[in-house]
């Protein structure tokens, strides 16, 4: 009889194995892969070989899309797909640094405010709960306009604004990670303060960093798409989001001109996305429970030993 | 003291000292910028060191930054916001007319944005893992991943043909009766109500899927299936109500992100709101427009927020305690 397993017995092998049901095969986790892959790629190459959208040619303005020039020419007559190639670096490269910030901001501040107790957690708490709260595109349209647009203040004003999401979480994690038994049992038998939070609450703690990490990049890429279209993340640099506030500004939207529009925003849109669903299947697999209620018949019968759905 | 009690001034005491982190923060972040506000001024032929001395007197630039912003503080609570730069209007005033155009816009956008991402979330989650779910939750995933300021430009692409793209009426109307003014307002609200509504609805149909989601797994839901309650019953009478808490919340988190979607959308559209207000400031560098700008647009979040706490309390009593 061994309706309990014991811990060293060969109970434990009638169990079903927790980490076999992870493998499944997940679509969305898949796609959002091979997406941010793909768009890593594009970014790489194109500073690697050097593309140059040419010099203005008054003989195609808003030439439509051809053999030759896939996805048309701009307002000057330059190819439209070497831009966007162009474009690739510096709209992922601002949205990584910017969610690096805010992560590790946060991150910093969670732990911090997750391990202290009375007023310095309360003061935390509160200062997350007002970025939580402040409207962050006028925030830091008005900071780079007073600080001056470039890389770095659109870097460091996006992170600055974005960290709270990431506090809260890790906060939350870190105070119910630290009352459990296995952290308690560490502490009673001496473990430093820093042991148990490398050994103990930062595995914890990491998978959730992957979640809010993947949605502070789609907000940061957001941030920046939206500063650049009001000019303000400087103009020496060609991403998307200055690629849509150029087909904006320079009558695109009277010549019809979709072709120089419709690429760039699409782009943002698929990378968001696949940020997205990175964050999704994370915290699917991190929270199991999301996937376990139902409403159909078949999820009130007894359920088969836990091998398929998550 | 009532739990309740405590819980409004706690919740009023966060709101008010959001609010002075604001006006506090605001008054700072403008003493960064370089140079002073005078020193333009002086910069007229025959200009001395006297007149920028008698200009700092004249705006108080010549007392410490703790008096300044004693000053500004006492200023603000008469309601002065300073002199605009460009239109040469109080600060107050203009912003009075921008908000009188923006809450509209948004409200009409949030309004539809809020019921089609209930709509949609609820039905997502009643046909929870089955084509039906995969759509909704991907579309809403897709089209809430999509730049604000582009789906305008789509929009305006689609339909420049048929519905007005820019302003808030139309300036060569010559009817003068009610209703043809009306139709005309209605139809310049429409587009950019629609992309806000756009922008926005994503993350509603997301939060209700899983919130009704989260809520079909507790054991009262379970007891109600036990007993065999039909699903519409379960969905109508037992999950959602529950599941409409966090949703109350959300919305009013998202209240920053719509300010910041209001300021994309009425600047493609040329809507003139707070949010083009804002934009024009930073074109002409109308610092005091700026400043109120921004210190009227975060402390309309902060108050929402409060607001949201306050339903929060009414709809779930067990909050309080």
């Amino acid at each position: 009889m061994t309706a309990l397993p014991s811990i060293d017995g060969d109970g434990l092998a009638s169990l079903p194995d927790p980490a076999a049901a992870d493998w499944r095969p997940r679509p969305k986790l898949l796609a959002a892969a091979l997406l941010l892959l793909a768009f890593a790629f594009v970014a790489i190459a194109g500073p690697l070989l050097r593309l140059d959208a040419g010099p203005a040619d008054v003989t195609r303005i808003f030439a439509p899309p051809s053999a030759a020039h896939w996805l048309g020419a701009d307002d000057a007559g330059r190819d439209v797909l070497v831009q966007l190639v162009i474009g690739c670096w510096p709209s992922l490269v601002v949205g990584v640094s910017a969610a690096a910030v805010a992560v590790l901001v946060g991150g910093t501040v969670g732990l911090l405010a997750g391990y202290s107790r009375g007023w310095p957690d309360l003061a935390l708490l509160r200062l997350m709960d007002y970025f939580i709260v402040v409207p962050a595109l006028p925030f830091a349209m008005v900071i780079t306009a007073i600080l001056g647009a470039s890389l770095l203040h659109t870097i460091l004003v996006i992170g600055l604004l974005l960290w709270s999401t990431t506090a809260r979480v890790v906060r939350a994690q870190v105070k119910s990670g630290r009352e459990r038994t296995y952290v308690q049992r560490a502490r009673t038998l001496g473990a430093g303060r820093l042991h148990i939070l490398l050994r103990h609450i930062l595995p914890q703690v990491l998978p959730l960093i992957g979640t809010t990490g993947s949605l502070a990049v789609a907000l940061a890429v957001l941030t920046q798409a939206a500063l650049e279209f009001f000019g303000l993340a400087g103009n020496d640099m060609l991403s998307w989001g200055t690629m849509i506030r150029f087909a904006f500004q320079r009558d695109a939207l009277l010549n019809s001109a979709w072709w120089v529009v419709v690429p760039p925003g699409l782009c943002v849109c698929l990378f968001i996305t696949a940020c997205y669903w990175l964050a999704q299947s994370l915290e699917q697999a991190v929270n199991p429970r999301l996937a376990a209620t139902d409403l159909r018949a078949r999820s009130s019968r007894l359920r088969e030993p836990r091998a398929g759905r998550r | 003291m009532t739990h309740k009690a405590r819980y409004l001034i706690d919740k009023i005491g966060v709101a008010v000292l959001g609010v002075f982190a604001t006006i506090t923060l605001n008054f700072f972040l403008f003493r960064v910028l370089p140079g002073d506000a005078v020193s333009d001024m002086a910069r007229v032929p025959g200009g001395s060191a006297e007149l920028k001395q008698a200009l700092m007197r004249q705006f108080g630039l010549d007392k410490p930054v703790w008096a300044q912003y004693g000053d500004y503080l006492a200023q603000l609570a008469h309601g002065n916001m300073g002199v605009s730069y460009s239109s040469l209007r109080p600060v107050t005033t203009d912003l009075l007319a921008a908000l009188g155009n923006t809450v509209p816009m948004t409200l009409l956008g949030i309004g539809v944005s809020v019921l089609f991402g209930l709509a949609t979330g609820i039905l997502a989650a009643r046909y929870h893992d089955t084509p039906i779910d995969a759509l909704i939750s991907n579309a809403a995933t897709i089209v809430y991943a999509a730049p604000t300021q582009w789906i305008a430009i789509l929009l305006v692409l689609c339909f420049a043909a048929y519905l007005p793209t820019s302003g808030l009426s139309d300036p060569f109307a010559l009817s003068s009766d009610l209703g043809s003014i009306l139709a005309d307002r209605l139809k310049h609200i429409i587009l950019p109500s629609l992309t806000l509504a756009l922008a926005t609805f994503g993350q509603y149909t997301l939060v209700t899927r899983s919130a009704v989601l989260s809520t079909l797994g507790e054991d009262y839901v379970a007891a109600a299936k036990a007993i065999g309650f039909p699903v519409r019953r379960i969905l109508w009478s037992y999950a959602i109500p529950n599941a409409l808490l966090p949703i109350v919340t959300l919305v009013a988190l998202s209240a920053g992100t719509i300010m910041g979607g209001s300021v994309v959308v009425e600047t493609v559209f040329s809507w003139p709101g707070i949010g083009r207000a804002m934009y024009d400031a930073i074109v002409q560098r109308d610092y005091p427009m700026l400043q109120g700008a921004l210190l009227v647009v975060t402390i309309a979040v902060i108050l929402i927020n409060l607001l949201a706490d306050l339903v929060n309390a009414r709809l779930d009593p067990r909050i309080v305690e």
